[in-house]
């Protein structure tokens, strides 16, 4: 960890009194936990609001109001769902191997909250800055796979078994064009850390990743946007719970509290890949202009993240979904190629000027 | 063609065993010798001035005794129509219930398959060389045929009772009194 | 698409069936419960991980034996039962019932009663291929067009609703007329609703979901049935059509008073892929609901005033000793009635020959070689109310 950053967590640890005649052993698990805790409460809320705002924007979408009835134009709606869900009864079916069945939504969910370690959510503010952290990002939301997989095998339930095949399939093959996209950014960066990336972009738009070697860089947005719709499940690349075929995929026998940690992993996993989106290409907590940098950096970087998120939930209310063959085109022979020709672009353009 | 014509075309071809026609009623209709029925759809269909490739309907009806000796008949009537010429025309077959085999017309028309099914799971008509002669609409196991005219609702079926309990209510007030 | 086994698979990769490493098939029981079979419609799929080797239907969840109902009513007392074969499009089955009594009782009704028949009937289509349509967006993975479907459908029961009180099951059309008059303001109000619904079909449906890329990939070249099939099967309405047949029984068979209007027939022709595909089922019924406009125009332009219902049709209904087939074209086809009367008080027999119960049959044959998603798209494009086959 960087000395000159400020560390939250740290921040609050100290705050804690009495916290220096731990060991440091102590310490560091003190300090694990009330980052989790903080990233927990950060997404749930996060996830409430985003279900809602998916709700309303589908709403509008599709000519009518959305949620109107539970407080202000239904801005406690999610909550009382919230309250619902928690009141379910924890429930397994029979046949179900259990140990796997509990398991997966935590393992799920844990991989959801697990990135958002290494974002640089403000010029000095970052929990652990590492200096591989976009590696970091690609390797732990490897994770969710087999998480996945164990839902899907051990709920004894075909339906769910096709949902987890597909995912697994979906989700490593996005990952090629994914990581190459983001070889792009590193190429042009030289580095591979959140922050080094951000603090490259400063000074203007123009100086954005995205705008950078034009237009090999624009590509390789488009690429990784697309790539992580598919990512993490949302329309056209819903397939693994593509309900209309198979029932709900792989949450098919979960209820309950664990399809809520499902259901909150697939938002958290929302907002990662918009803020992953808006450090990489778009400027993290950089303000688009100078004179706009009274505006604190992180709310431009949830902003710009929003703003993703906003796209996705728009294409989402709006296409139809493909077909896994189809998928698997789109990924193999579309994005893949188009991602190893951004790569040579941008070597080019580099190494040119 | 007019009914008249095609009557006279089978009767041509098939001689007695069109057993009897009927071209005056509002819908003109020729039975026809049951142990013949597939030659004769086969016929209907492929012969080019003919051309009926297609089947409406197929309808499998309990004939209503009308003298007490008479022993009950079960009878399927076929409606078939050409989409080219644009006319159509109705044959039926007549079976005592004892023996209610009448020769399936699936080769002919595929989409009989479904509704031979049905006739034999509702009206207990067996068609003879039907590719896979198995209820459709009841449960495989279940008893009866439902629209014989002498069809009795089974009591249970696998443990539960099936008849509605139309008597209940006045029992209970009885009790009551 | 060709069958595939298992059995070349392996060979084709080097290994005998035999030697031990053939895959066993898995089978998949897709519904009574599922949210794409549209109601309590079974497949009992033979599939290859995701390619259907079989796809057998398995019917009769919601089997009421409405035959069997038939023969205990009266004629009037018929009418209602018949609302319920296919809920969606109440009007037509209505219609189609009271057509084949009237036939055998050979009577006239009055004009006024014929064109508020043809009225009531075309804007129950439109209804009824708007589910159609949202149902596809919604099996296809697009919600936003079900929800568009449903806000102009809700207009038309709104108009149903104010003329019978009814919104989903009529009783409106009845033996020698209808029930209730069109209220005061009807003619304005529907053509109102005709033009902005016209506008909605090009500017809203058509490039949200007709022509979306996604969607023409999803369903162009799946689910081929060729024209020799769709007759063999029996196939009726826009299944029929799409296969590249003209034949709609408004035209080629004119019952009540279609003769009277110029409407054209919608064939499939296989822009997007084959003739026969699913998207040509589809498109087929998007233009059908232009050309109910059309014909709803017309009717509601020409309707004179007049009685709604045929004096000759006392309390008691008196029905002739005979037998009759009678038929309409309703949105999912030709449904017809074998209605066979000895002069009682209610029909001695009447077999309802639903459209969708001889659409469903071709599945089996067709679904082979697609995949587990293709299967919900051909299910959805041959567009079966389970209360239709099911009866």
């Amino acid at each position: 960890m960087t000395e000159t950053l400020t560390n939250p967590v740290l921040t609050l640890l100290r705050l804690i009194p009495g916290v220096e005649t731990l060991s440091d052993g102590m310490q560091v698990l003190l300090s694990g936990f009330l980052a989790g805790v903080i990233l927990f409460a950060f997404i749930a809320v996060f996830a409430l609001y985003a279900v809602y705002l998916e709700r309303k924007v589908a709403g509008h979408v599709q000519d009518r109001l959305g949620p109107m009835e539970v407080g202000w134009h239904g801005l406690l709606q999610t909550i009382a769902d919230a309250i619902k869900l928690l009141n379910k009864e924890d429930f397994a079916p029979k046949d179900v191997d259990t140990k796997l069945f509990t398991l997966a939504p935590f393992l799920v969910f844990m991989t959801a909250l697990s990135v958002f370690v290494v974002f640089p959510y403000d010029s000095q503010v970052s929990i652990a800055n590492l200096n591989i952290g976009i590696f970091y990002v690609i390797a732990i939301s490897s994770i969710a796979v087999p998480a996945v997989i164990m839902a899907g095998w051990s709920s004894n339930n075909k339906w769910s078994l096709f949902g987890a095949m597909r995912s697994a399939a979906q989700i490593v093959s996005y990952e090629i064009p994914v990581g190459l996209s983001i070889i792009c950014v590193i190429m042009v960066v030289g580095h591979m850390g959140m922050q080094e990336i951000v603090e490259f972009q400063g000074g203007g738009f123009w100086k954005w990743v995205i705008f950078r070697s034009f237009p090999f860089n624009f590509i390789a947005f488009f690429i990784f946007f697309l790539g992580s719709l598919a990512e993490v499940n949302r329309t056209p690349f819903d397939l693994p719970e593509a309900e209309s075929e198979l029932v709900a995929g792989f949450m098919t026998e979960y209820s309950g509290m664990r399809w809520a940690f499902f259901f909150l992993a697939e938002y958290g996993n929302m907002l990662a890949v918009g803020l992953v989106g808006a450090a990489l290409f778009l400027g993290g907590w950089q303000p688009p202009f100078e004179f706009l940098s009274f505006v604190p950096g992180w709310l431009w970087f949830i902003l710009k993240a929003l703003v993703l998120i906003f796209v996705q939930i728009w294409l989402r209310w709006t296409l139809p979904r493909l077909r896994v063959d189809q998928l698997m085109y789109v990924c193999w022979k579309v994005l893949v190629p188009f991602a190893f020709v951004c790569i040579i672009g941008v070597g080019l353009w580099e190494v040119l000027t | 063609m007019t009914s008249e014509e095609i009557f006279a075309k089978l009767k041509e071809k098939f001689g007695d065993k069109i057993l009897e026609t009927d071209t005056e009623a509002v819908q003109p209709i020729a039975t026809v010798d049951p142990a013949s029925i597939a030659e004769v759809c086969e016929f209907l269909k492929n012969e080019p001035d003919l051309d009926f490739k297609f089947l409406n309907c197929l309808t499998g009806v309990h004939i209503n005794k009308v003298e007490e000796e008479e022993e009950e008949k079960l009878r399927v009537v076929y409606n078939m129509e050409s989409l080219v010429i644009k006319h159509k025309t109705a044959l039926d077959v007549i079976v005592p219930i004892s023996k209610p085999n009448v020769p399936s017309v699936t080769s002919v028309w595929k989409t009989a398959n479904w509704h031979e099914r049905e006739a034999y799971d509702l009206m207990g008509i067996v068609f003879d060389g039907h590719p896979d002669l198995t209820r459709i609409l009841c449960p495989e196991d279940w008893e009866g045929h439902p629209l014989r005219k002498d069809y009795v609702v089974q009591e249970f079926y696998q443990g539960m009772k099936v008849p509605y309990p139309e008597e209940e209510p006045k029992q209970e007030e009885k009790e009551e009194k | 698409m060709p069958e595939i086994k298992t059995e070349d698979v392996y060979i084709e990769l080097g290994r005998h069936p035999k030697a031990g490493f053939a895959a066993e098939d898995l089978i998949l029981q897709m519904g009574p419960q599922h949210p794409s079979t549209h109601g309590v419609l079974r497949l009992e799929c033979v599939t290859d991980g995701e390619i259907i080797k079989k796809a057998v239907p398995k019917i009769g969840y919601l089997h009421r034996c409405f035959d069997k109902h038939a023969e205990n009513e009266n004629w009037q007392q018929v009418i209602p039962y018949t609302d319920r074969i296919d809920y969606l499009a109440s009007m037509n089955q209505n219609f189609s019932y009271a057509i084949t009594v009237e036939k055998l009782m050979d009577i006239e009704i009055p004009e006024r009663a014929e064109y508020i028949r043809v009225i009531v009937s075309e804007l129950q289509r439109i209804a009824s291929h708007l589910i159609a349509f949202g149902t596809y967006g919604l099996d296809m993975g697009a919600f936003t067009p079900f929800l568009y479907a449903f806000r102009d459908r809700e207009t038309i029961l709104d108009f149903f609703e104010k003329i019978c009180g009814g919104r989903l099951l009529y009783n409106y059309i009845w033996i020698g007329g209808v029930s209730h008059d069109l209220y005061d303001g009807f003619k304005e109000e529907c053509m109102k609703f005709l033009d902005y619904f016209e506008e909605k079909i090009h500017n809203e449906y058509n490039p949200l979901l007709s022509f979306n890329k996604i969607f023409i990939e999803r369903t162009a070249n799946v689910g081929i049935i060729t024209p020799e099939q769709a007759i063999d099967y029996g196939l009726t309405g826009p299944c029929l059509r799409g296969s590249g047949i003209d034949w709609d029984l408004r035209r080629d068979d004119p019952y009540s008073i279609y003769d009277r209007f110029d409407f054209e027939v919608i064939v499939g022709k296989g822009e997007k892929g084959t003739v026969g595909d699913s998207w040509d089922r589809y498109m087929v019924r998007i233009w059908e609901m232009v050309e109910s406009i059309r014909i709803i125009r017309q009717a509601l332009q020409q309707i004179p005033e007049g009685d709604i219902i045929s004096e000759k049709v006392g309390k008691v209904v008196k029905v002739p000793k005979g037998e009759v087939y009678g038929r309409t074209e309703t949105p999912r086809g030709e449904l017809g009635f074998y209605l066979i009367s000895e002069g009682g008080k209610g029909p001695a027999r009447l077999k309802s020959r639903s459209p969708c119960f001889s659409n469903l049959c071709v599945i089996e044959e067709m679904s082979q070689g697609y995949m587990l998603a293709d299967l919900v798209a051909i299910l959805a494009s041959i567009d079966i109310v389970l209360g239709c086959i099911d009866r």
